[in-house]
């Protein structure tokens, strides 16, 4: 689906050219080097894609930044350092993973933050469950008792 | 002159489901025993006029009219006619048109299965049920008519996007809406016994069949849709965490939630109204699914329409019905007590534990579908929040998930002793150690995942096989199988699902952790091998490549020999398609499915040398991930077969102990 998207803005622009997802061209001769980059390609976003990954886009762009982040990691860079130059030029944009700085520490804590407060509540509720509340119970109305007396009857 | 038809039918369903929310409500409320019986006949009437409004816009498109816009824009004259047909919710109009056609059938349903419930409850239910369905009939003939007509029609329509023309996402929308608009009856039941002011065991027992049964739709869509992207999508992933594919797991989350903690309602009268809560939200969702989708508001292919005003509108529905329900709900939550009293270590605590991981899983997936959003409108920072981020904050929740899992499904109700749920379990728990163990040891050197995977999944398949097994009592195997037989539907649908979710993740595990990948240039008559994990090792031969003319595509089409050793295993011709009447390319992925593995491969472009790009992939319990969730729904369907559901829903039981049930 998101495939498609790429073909869309491709063609719209005019560049249509359905060049495969990463091809055997672009790969890598170290074979340590070539897994750090699938790595780090998996963690950047196609700029003009939705949501896939540079790894698995069909895009141009994705292959211009597939090739960028290869050169970037045979010029010896380590791959904090690639991600920092990604993000230099694309924005945080380009980052899959979120970054923990300022406001997008609510995002991570989120999940954690709810866990707790859940697990509050819900232990709060099987613990005050253990004893009978002292309340009357509701029991029948009369429209139901004369249903159950209906049925009894039969 | 059908398609005018048509469009009188769905105004008309309109002015009916208003009669419907309105008359059968006062009724209810004044006790007029005529003014709720209206509920039913306008249900079904209701229903049918939907049906035949449905009906000419499948026509239209079969017989391909194109002077109606809808069908010039989705169509094409030389598409198959399997195409033409599922084109008509292959678009937004449509699809909407598909959303309250299975809204009215469920309303109807509950109409004509319905004649045992209480009459005011039933009168409200459906009230309910057609306001929901008046929203709808006004958003699509105000701002999304299927059957508007064009001035000049075409000689010929724009043809439906390709990607949509295929087998696995031709019914992945039927099977979704069947699952969201199902919870639409969880909702009405809720709004309903809100109104009523009552929840007693036998409204959970009405509610549970719906919400299984909206379920058991939903993990057939999501996995219809996961399976698509994997064989159509050409590289073989087969879930994105894309704001589309969440809209859909998130009421999947909720609905599943809901259907453990109905039992509770049911079976013990309490956590009535965190089941209301969970009613109403998982609707909601459903409600904000279709506003992700429908919107556009974060953008895939799916979001046909990117029109604001629609988004608007579905917005406005969503804060309506859902603020709505929820005002409701605060203003009479507190008058539904719960009487059921259980320990500490129980099955309703263990119960309440599942619902909180399975409640916060989707918190957390909520929030991450719309940071993007948040952060854009709230901070100004324009990020990304994709499969890293929910793989890391998303996965713990399911482990912790899988972890409880057998040994709550173990404990009794009302009091557990630990000790005693998980005797029988020992076992279970020693041999899923071992396989991972085993996992570990086999494929040194790579992460923890996979034997993490293992174990956990080993776990939960072999702890429903015990909870069965368990079930039969005691005695000579012989004696125990007799037993097993006789247990009730819901017994068996409760193992199978959960060795159903066992075995998707066995699935997860494996593909994501041992999947293996070629990419190569080969000549044609190259023969070149592909090792994978373990003992597996390819001979993969480039035969030819060769142009095709399908029906209405062009295609690439290679042929290549797989082998094992000198055996030949496949025959695979991965296509790469153009469809010009759209100007899109496809690529369609040949795969030899296999019950350890896949051998998944794509022909890429032509190189300069004569050679071709080519992509093998092996890709080991591949198709795991989709028969688990066969299975669930399997466990689902057994499940509902139960004839507790049918008969004693009808019942209403409403004899045992008339004064809630005392603790021990």
């Amino acid at each position: 689906m998101m495939r498609g998207v790429c073909f869309a803005l491709a063609l719209a622009v005019g560049v249509a050219s359905p060049a495969g997802a990463l091809s055997p061209d672009e790969l890598l001769d170290d074979p340590a080097l070539e897994e750090r980059a699938r790595e780090l390609s998996s963690q950047l976003r196609c700029m003009v894609c939705r949501n896939e990954s540079i790894d698995e886009s069909n895009a141009d762009l994705a292959r211009d930044m597939r090739l960028m982040v290869r050169d970037r990691l045979v010029a010896g860079d380590s791959d904090a350092e690639v991600i920092d130059f990604v993000v230099e030029r694309y924005g945080e944009y380009a980052l899959l993973r979120p970054t923990t700085e300022g406001a997008n520490i609510i995002l991570w804590v989120a999940g954690p933050a709810m866990l707790i407060v859940a697990l509050g509540i819900g232990g709060g509720y099987v613990w005050s469950r253990r004893r009978a509340p002292a309340r009357t119970e509701e029991g029948l109305s009369a429209e139901e008792q004369a249903r159950l007396d209906a049925l009894l009857k039969e | 002159m059908i398609a005018e038809l048509g469009h009188f039918a769905l105004i008309l369903a309109a002015c009916v489901a208003l009669v419907q929310m309105i008359v059968p409500l006062i009724g209810a409320q004044r006790r007029w025993a005529g003014w709720m019986a209206v509920a039913e006949p306008a249900a079904t009437a209701q229903f049918i006029l939907v049906a035949v409004s449905f009906a000419a816009l499948t026509w239209a498109f079969v017989t391909s009219d194109f002077s109606l816009r809808l069908v010039t824009l989705n169509s094409h004259s030389a598409k198959p006619m399997l195409y033409k047909i599922t084109g008509v919710w292959g678009n937004h109009e449509g699809s909407l048109l598909l959303w309250v056609l299975i809204l009215a059938l469920f309303g109807a349903s509950a109409a004509w299965f319905g004649g045992n419930l209480k009459p005011t409850l039933r009168a409200r239910v459906l009230a309910v049920q057609a306001s929901v369905g008046v929203a709808f009939y006004a958003f699509i003939l105000f701002t999304s008519n299927p059957f508007l007509r064009l001035e000049s029609p075409p000689l010929d329509g724009q043809d439906l996007n390709p990607l949509l023309q295929d087998p696995g996402l031709a019914f992945h929308p039927p099977f979704l809406y069947l699952g969201y608009v199902g919870l639409s009856m969880a909702f009405s039941f809720a709004v309903a016994a809100l109104i009523e002011g009552r929840v007693d065991a036998a409204w959970g027992r009405w509610v549970r069949p719906w919400t299984l049964a909206a379920w058991l739709f939903l993990t057939i869509g999501i996995a219809l849709g996961s399976w698509w992207a994997y064989y159509e999508l050409g590289w073989g992933g087969f879930w994105f965490w894309d704001p589309v594919e969440n809209a859909s797991f998130m009421p999947w989350l909720l609905a599943a939630a809901l259907l453990h903690c109905a039992i509770v309602v049911e079976k013990r009268e309490a956590l009535k109204n965190w089941t209301i809560l969970l009613a109403i939200l998982a609707f909601g969702f459903s409600l904000i699914g279709t506003f992700i989708v429908r919107s556009g508001v974060l953008t895939s292919v799916h979001a046909f329409a990117n029109d604001p005003e629609r988004g608007v509108y579905i917005l406005a529905i969503t804060g309506l019905f859902v603020g709505g329900a929820l005002t409701l709900y605060a203003a009479r939550a507190s008058a539904m007590e719960a009487k059921g009293v259980f320990g500490v270590l129980s099955r309703e605590s263990a119960l309440v534990a599942n619902n909180i991981l399975l409640a916060v899983s989707c918190f957390v997936v909520f929030v991450g579908t719309i940071w993007p959003l948040v952060a854009e409108l709230a901070f100004d920072r324009k990020l990304s929040v994709g499969p890293p981020f929910f793989d890391a904050a998303f996965t713990p929740f399911m482990v912790a998930l899988m972890i409880l899992l057998p040994v709550g499904a173990m404990m009794p109700w009302k009091r557990a002793r630990l000790g005693r749920a998980m005797q029988p379990l020992w076992g279970v728990l020693a041999l899923a150690l071992a396989a991972g163990g085993l996992t570990w040891a086999i494929q040194t050197g790579q992460s923890l995942l996979a034997p993490l995977g293992m174990t956990l999944a080993l776990w939960v398949i072999g702890g429903a096989v015990v909870d069965l097994w368990s079930r039969a009592g005691k005695g000579t195997p012989d004696e125990r199988l007799r037993r097993l037989r006789a247990l009730p539907g819901g017994d068996w649908g409760k193992a199978i699902a959960h060795a159903g979710l066992g075995i998707t993740a066995l699935g997860v595990a494996g593909l994501t952790q041992w999947q293996v990948e070629d990419i190569r240039v080969a000549q044609p008559g190259e023969r070149y091998t592909v090792e994978a994990f373990g003992p597996w090792e390819y001979d993969v031969r480039l035969n030819a490549v060769n142009e095709v003319e399908g029906p209405n595509y062009v295609s690439t089409m290679a042929s290549i020999d797989v082998f094992r050793g000198d055996r030949q295993i496949a025959r695979l011709e991965p296509e790469k398609r153009v469809y010009p009447v759209a100007g899109m390319p496809t690529t369609e992925a040949a795969i030899d499915n296999g019950i350890l593995r896949d051998v998944y491969i794509v022909i890429g472009d032509p190189q300069a040398n004569g050679g071709w790009a080519v992509r093998t992939y092996i890709k080991p319990l591949a198709n795991w991930i989709w028969a688990g969730c066969i299975v669930m729904a399997i466990g689902g369907m057994v499940s509902l077969s139960d004839r507790r559901y049918r008969v004693a829903a009808g019942a209403r039981k409403a004899a045992p102990a008339p004064g809630g049930v005392p603790a021990e």
